[in-house]
Order: C-alpha cells, then sequence, then structure tokens
C-alpha cells in the first residue's frame, strides 16, 4: 500500500518540480520567512544575547520619541535616496542610450562604463576616501585647477551627504544600465522606423516610442534603486564611519551599530521592521502609481 | 547582438561619440588614478599627488602589501568561500529555475511571486535572527554562515534570471529526451545546462562578485584575522597603514584584479545572458 502510493507519487511530474524547488523553499523557511517573523517577535523584547525580556512596545516608543540619532539617520538616509536614485536613473539611461546608438568600439565603451561597479565596495571606500581627500584628492586637484577651491568634503558635514550621493553616480554604469541597454535592444526597429515616415523627430521618437516601451525595465529598476539606496552601508562604515557629527549615519549603518556594536538586538530588529515598513510603503506606491505610466507590450501584466 | 539600424545626422553621432569618451574618461579616471598611485614611491605621492604617470615606478608597494598583512591568506580565503558559493549558487539555482520553468504544481505561482517579493526585503530584516540561528549552531567564526545559504537556490534574481532563459528553450527538446528514456535530472543536466551558457555564465558572475565584495558578512561572522577575507582585511589594513596611501591603492589593485579579469573573460556572454532572459522586455 505504502509503496504503491509512493509510486503514484514519483511518477506525477508535479511531484519532480516541487523536489527541484525544494532547495529554494527550504532557505526560504529558515533563512527568510523564520527570521522575518522572529525578528517581529525581538522587536517587543529587549535581548542583548544573555538575557531576553518582554518590553512591549518600549523599543519602538523610544526610537520615535528619545532617540534623535534615529531620526538622523532617517533623514541622512531619504536625502541619499532622492539624490542618488533619480541621478543615478538618469545617468544609467543617458549610457544606455549613448551606447545603443550603432556606436564603434561599443564594447570598450561598455567597459570603461562598467568597471567601476566591479571594484568591490571597501576599494571603491578607499578610492573614494582618497579621491574627497581635502588637500591632496584627485577632486580638489582638479577643482583647484579651475580656480575652484573645493570643500573639505569629508571632514564639513554639509558637504558629506554630497560626496556619498557622487559616488553612487560612480556605479551608474553598472547591473542597471546593462538592464536599460538589455531593454533598448529589445524594442523592435520597425517602431522606429515607423516613427521616422510619420516624420517624427529624434525628440519625439524617444518621447513617444522609447520611454513607452522601456517603462517596465524603468519600474524594475526604479524599485531596487530605491531598495538599494535605503541600505547604503559599507562605504559609509569604511569611510567616516558615520561621521562627522553623524552626517553621514545611514540607517542601515546605525541598525548594524545597535545590533553588533551595542548588542541591542531588541532596538535593532525594531529599526529593521520600521525599516521594512518604509520600503514596503514606497514600493506599493510605486506599484500604485506604476498603472499610470508603466506600459507592458501586449498589454499582458 | 542586435543594433539599431539607424542613419542618425552626422552633427549628432559625433556628439554621442564626444558624450562617451568625456564620461568613460570621468568613469575610468578614478580606476586609473588608483592604478598610477600604487606605483608611486611615498615621496612622489606626497610631493606631487596629482601627477598622473608616476615619474619612477616602484613595484614596491605590492610586495610591501603582500607582506605587510597575511594578505595571502586573506585572498585564498576569500577564493575559497567564493568558488564554492559560486558553484552552489549556479547549481541548486539551476535546479529551481528548472523546477519553476517546466512542471505544474499546487501552489506554484505563489511560491514564485513570493520569491520575486524576496527580492524586494532589506536584508536586516532576517539579519539578526539569522546570526542568531548560527550562533546557536556555535558556527560563529567559521564559513559556515557565508556558504551554507548558497546551496539554497543562490538569490531569487539568480533564479528569476534562469527560470527566464528556460522559458526560452524549446520545450520539444526535453520531450524528445524523455521518449528516449531520460529522467528529469538528465534532462536538466544534458538538455539544458548546455544550452544555457550564457544565463548560467552571467549568473556565475554575479554570485562571484556579489561574494566577493561580501563586506558585511565576513564582519559579522568572522572574528580571528586568519579567517578574515580580502574585504575586511583591506579595511585592517587601512587602520594600521593609513598613512601610505600608495600601499593601500596597491592592495586595493590586489583586491579588484581577479573581478576585472573575470569579467573581461565572462564579457561575451554577459549582456546576452541577460537579454535573452526576457528581463529587458518585459
Amino acid at each position: 500500500m505504502a509503496t504503491s502510493h509512493r509510486k503514484r507519487m514519483v511518477d506525477q511530474p508535479g511531484f519532480w518540480g516541487f523536489l527541484f524547488i525544494c532547495p529554494w523553499l527550504i532557505g526560504f523557511l529558515c533563512f527568510t520567512a523564520g527570521p522575518m517573523l522572529t525578528s517581529f517577535w525581538l522587536s517587543f523584547h529587549k535581548y542583548d544575547l544573555v538575557s531576553i525580556q518582554n518590553v512591549g512596545v518600549e523599543n519602538y516608543r523610544r526610537l520615535f520619541t528619545e532617540d534623535p540619532l534615529f531620526w538622523k539617520a532617517l533623514k541622512n538616509t531619504i536625502f541619499y535616496a532622492l539624490v542618488s536614485v533619480p541621478l543615478g536613473i538618469i545617468g544609467s539611461l543617458s549610457i544606455a542610450l549613448l551606447l545603443n546608438q550603432n556606436v564603434r568600439g561599443q564594447k570598450l565603451f561598455r567597459v570603461c562604463f562598467y568597471l567601476p561597479s566591479l571594484v568591490p565596495a571597501v576599494a571603491s571606500a578607499l578610492v573614494w576616501q582618497w579621491v574627497f581627500n581635502s588637500d591632496n584628492g584627485i577632486l580638489n586637484t582638479m577643482l583647484r585647477m579651475v580656480g575652484i577651491t573645493g570643500p573639505q568634503w569629508l571632514q564639513d558635514e554639509r558637504a558629506t551627504p554630497w560626496a556619498f550621493a557622487l559616488m553612487s553616480l560612480w556605479g551608474v554604469g553598472g547591473g542597471r544600465m546593462v538592464i536599460f541597454l538589455a531593454g533598448l535592444q529589445n524594442i523592435s526597429d520597425s517602431y522606429y522606423e515607423a516613427a521616422k515616415i510619420d516624420g517624427a523627430s529624434p525628440w519625439r521618437c524617444f518621447r513617444c516610442v522609447t520611454m513607452p516601451l522601456l517603462s517596465p525595465v524603468m519600474f524594475f529598476n526604479l524599485i531596487l534603486g530605491v531598495i538599494g539606496a535605503f541600505q547604503i552601508f559599507t562605504s559609509a562604515y569604511v569611510i567616516t564611519g558615520g561621521g562627522p557629527n553623524h552626517a553621514s549615519l545611514y540607517y542601515a549603518l546605525y541598525l548594524f551599530q545597535n545590533a553588533f556594536e551595542y548588542f541591542k538586538f531588541g532596538k535593532a530588529s525594531a529599526m529593521a521592521w520600521v525599516l521594512f515598513c518604509i520600503l514596503l510603503c514606497l514600493t506599493l506606491i510605486q506599484f500604485w502609481t506604476s498603472k499610470r505610466w508603466v506600459y507592458y507590450e501586449g498589454g499582458d501584466k | 547582438m542586435k543594433q539599431t539600424h539607424r542613419e542618425s545626422h552626422p552633427s549628432l553621432r559625433i556628439l554621442v561619440y564626444v558624450l562617451l569618451v568625456c564620461g568613460a574618461l570621468l568613469f575610468t579616471i578614478p580606476f586609473i588614478w588608483t592604478l598610477s598611485t600604487s606605483l608611486k614611491s611615498g615621496e612622489e605621492f606626497a610631493s606631487d599627488p596629482g601627477r598622473f604617470l608616476p615619474r619612477h615606478v616602484v613595484w614596491e608597494n605590492y610586495h610591501k602589501a603582500w607582506t605587510a598583512l597575511p594578505f595571502a591568506r586573506f585572498m585564498m580565503n576569500t577564493v575559497f568561500i567564493t568558488m564554492v558559493t559560486t558553484s552552489a549558487s549556479v547549481v541548486s539555482g539551476s535546479l529551481v529555475a528548472y523546477g519553476f520553468s517546466r512542471f505544474e504544481f499546487r501552489f506554484k505561482n505563489v511560491f514564485f511571486y513570493t520569491m520575486l517579493a524576496t527580492m524586494m526585503l532589506p536584508g536586516q530584516v532576517t539579519q539578526i535572527p539569522v546570526f542568531m540561528i548560527w550562533r546557536e549552531l556555535r558556527a560563529i567564526d567559521t564559513y559556515y554562515p557565508l556558504i551554507v545559504p548558497a546551496f539554497f537556490g543562490g538569490g531569487a534574481f539568480n533564479i528569476f534570471l534562469l527560470r527566464q532563459f528556460f522559458l526560452g528553450i524549446p520545450r520539444e527538446l526535453d520531450e524528445a529526451a524523455m521518449i528516449d528514456g531520460a529522467g528529469f535530472f538528465r534532462i536538466w543536466w544534458r538538455i539544458l545546462l548546455p544550452l544555457s551558457g550564457p544565463a548560467l555564465a552571467t549568473v556565475a558572475l554575479f554570485s562571484f562578485l556579489g561574494q566577493w565584495d561580501n563586506f558585511e558578512g565576513p564582519l559579522i561572522y568572522l572574528n580571528s584575522p586568519e579567517k578574515y577575507t580580502v574585504s575586511i582585511g583591506l579595511r585592517m589594513f587601512q587602520d594600521s597603514f593609513g598613512t601610505n596611501f600608495e600601499q593601500v591603492m596597491a592592495a586595493s589593485v590586489i583586491h579588484i584584479l581577479p573581478t576585472v579579469v573575470l569579467f573581461f573573460a565572462a564579457q561575451r556572454y554577459f549582456l546576452r545572458g541577460i537579454n535573452l532572459s526576457g528581463l529587458g522586455g518585459r
């Protein structure tokens, strides 16, 4: 009886399909779903690896009312996202548009633009630390050549947020650009030919053919871009450690410090859930507005 | 690769080239600068940091960087971790993608969309409990926390990329193999994998870069310096040799080099892997 039952299961392709996705499913339960629920539970507790104690909503209350650094970190992160996400999208799209012209040496250009995103985060942080060096850094040296005295990028708390935004621009030639480029190359030439016959200018071609057909890719890049921007960590950790005067204390950095330096795991979990809710809201808003500006060829979702 | 066959105005073309060249220079300057600094002597860097080409090429910085810390050790550790995670991601990811692309079973769509949704999950939400799990398993200061997760599909993006690619491979090939008596594993191994070169290369490259670059993971889980990876080793280097910029830059170049070499090797497949996956067009 038991064997015949098993045989029937094994004969079904569906059973095999389920078996094949099992690695993901187990990983999801052990490393994503389970931990997510645990961290939610943990956010209502005080836990320092030794003792655990239920404190209700105290962690959240303290974050919102008694922790100026939490607000500072959130503000810094929002500023960073507001500057770096639009610039990143515009930058990566521009590069993709340029590369998509029938240019010679396309491969070489592509490599040049992609190169910075190959640089591991710590190495690039070290490079930037030096680019921004106020005395003999490359940026201020160049500015001096044209007669401008650059700010003390990493010592002046007014300049530091801009330094980090500028740094993020170095990576625009990476994955996002490649995805835009792939999207551009998937747009059929016939649309452009039709537009041309109708006498459309290049700008009109871009606005009425390229943009609508590229909007799903744009949407993908926008959503992951916002989520990525909110998680800036390594560069701030390595370059400034959050300074000067907390000007580069980003959300993920403050969360990390709370968890793994001060061992306030409850508070850090509460922070993680606040971050999750913020990102969930932002993502849902984007999905909601996407109906107005994202166009799917063929009309299906 | 498809090109747009549009004749554009000559002046527009010149503008495109000017913009491309300027942009390419802007993007590579920090890179070239790093390289040139790593070849300067300390005195030259101190007196003339703005100079592009070093007056005398000094290879010593590399030697010093390599021996000042157990850099060879860090490198071996990183290579080991990266090799294991990359191959684990490719194998397990392609199995999961096979399941999602070729079979019908209950809740398949629920699982699939759940998986896509995890792409948008900030890692911080799971970080602390996962750390607690590894602590319970007494795996802190070992490589398990860095390696084991790769065996479970290697990330939603990779699975998605492979699944899209598999969907583009005609099912008739599977069916023909099945008539010849091949089982599901055999179809995966002998039909799908050999036909998925570009997608597999892309996934391997992404996994490699992700792990080579991984800073937060080793920072949280590794305590003993002899187990360090290059990325946290480099940070240690910065702390102890922060004033010798030319040596820090030499160490950075050593860290960067493998990724650049690999990128050039996989370049050919790279865009094709993403393109054929239909990621661009959906």
